[in-house]
């Protein structure tokens, strides 16, 4: 069900310079989520300002309409992952996001992330997120004795490589939110807690690697995922994480033959 | 199940899916070659009867569909259905036995 907010027609007072890119003003409709689960959309008129991002949108609302909007943002410049929403329907980092890439008929439609409880609005509890990078191992297991050195890695080892590639996650749930197999397997790690267990994988340094591929391996792990990759279409850092989930597939089933596994 | 059994299976699935491909395609072409000039259950037998290498390829034809066709309905039932864990590797080990029966009889019932 959808209800106009009864502050939500005034506009933010047709601030003075508040232009579309063309110079003239835009209205925008924006319809977003209120309550828990059972909650409800509700719209918000205000008028579009240039260059706003979709979390600038929401702010103004929290500030100028309606202050018990709850949301979730830190950074504000796409580093610490906190800001993710369903964006007409698609998973997004919101400060990064631009209104103009995204409306739709001058609409908005901003849901909390999906896959994940709703707390109130648009914040999610996370823990079942990053409970899985726990099940996945997703901590670094140091090695036996104290380290008397420091580890010298060279960036061009095939390995060191391998980690660059996936390292740069900044936990933000927008892959997880896209998954088919995680909407329909409660237990599956999900692409994030998988693409962190490859990069400690391909940590040398790393030594918890035998039981970190057990966690990894069976129908909550790797060998569920379809590779039909919404995930790398989706992830804002322009990560694999299918592809980090391909090699966890070889290095299973390598595992499983040696009967390490 | 265990993971080490569950990662052995997926495996299996796959290395059947690369045999079936080309199984699927000698299949498949033979037949469409056959058929030409009408297909009749005599034609068929002349064709394979007696032969050796037909037999084998069936065989192996018939094995590998065994492995793969039910595997991939187990996981589908795990995925889609509330037929889940036991059931589905029930569901998958019968559907497999009776692949592998039909179409080893079949086999060795043209070979001779
Ligand atoms: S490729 Fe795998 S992890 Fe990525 S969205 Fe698809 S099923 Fe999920
Ligand atoms: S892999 Fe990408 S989309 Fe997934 S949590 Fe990390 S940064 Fe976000
Ligand atoms: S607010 Fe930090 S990534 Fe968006």
């Amino acid at each position: 069900m959808s209800v106009v907010h009864p502050v939500a027609t005034v506009a933010n007072g047709g601030a003075p310079g508040s232009t579309g890119g063309d110079g003239t003003n835009h209205k925008l409709d924006v319809s977003i989520w209120r309550g828990g689960k059972n909650g409800r959309f509700v719209s918000y008129g205000i008028t579009l300002r240039e260059s706003q991002t979709v979390l600038d949108v929401v702010t103004y609302i929290q500030r100028h309409v309606d202050s018990t909007l709850s949301y979730r943002f830190s950074c504000r410049v796409g580093m610490c992952g906190s800001c993710a929403m369903t964006v007409n329907g698609v998973s997004r980092w919101t400060c990064r996001t631009h209104v103009s890439e995204v409306v739709k008929d001058g609409r908005l439609e901003i849901a909390p992330l999906s896959g994940l409880e709703v707390v109130k609005d648009l914040s999610v509890d996370m823990t079942g997120f990053f409970e899985k990078w726990t099940r996945a191992k997703g901590a670094f297991v140091p090695g036996p004795g104290p380290s008397r050195d420091f580890a010298v890695v060279s960036p061009d080892s095939p390995q060191r490589r391998k980690v660059d590639a996936a390292i740069e996650c900044i936990g933000c749930g927008v892959c997880y939110a896209a998954c088919d197999v995680v909407s329909w397997n409660d237990d599956y790690l999900g692409p994030a807690a998988l693409n962190r267990a490859w990069t400690l994988y391909n940590d040398v340094r790393d030594a918890g690697n035998d039981k970190r591929l057990a966690a990894v391996a069976g129908n909550v792990g790797c060998l569920s995922c379809h590779s039909q990759q919404s995930c790398v279409k989706w992830c804002p850092k322009h990560l694999n994480p299918t592809a980090s989930i391909a090699g966890l597939k070889r290095a299973t089933v390598k595992a499983a033959l040696a009967g390490r596994l | 199940m265990k993971v080490r059994t569950e990662t052995l299976l997926w495996l299996a699935q796959r290395l059947s899916a690369m045999v079936l491909v080309v199984g699927a395609i000698v299949h498949v072409s033979t037949n469409i070659y056959a058929v030409r000039g009408g297909l009749t259950a005599a034609e068929i037998i002349d064709r394979v009867h007696g032969s050796t290498a037909w037999l084998a390829f069936y065989l192996v034809f018939a094995a590998v569909a065994a492995i793969h066709g039910p595997l991939g309905l187990r996981t589908v039932l795990n995925e889609m259905t509330p037929v889940r864990g036991r059931a589905a590797d029930l569901v998958a080990l019968v559907l497999g036995v009776g692949i592998l029966w039909l179409g080893w009889r079949a086999a060795f019932g043209l070979f001779g």
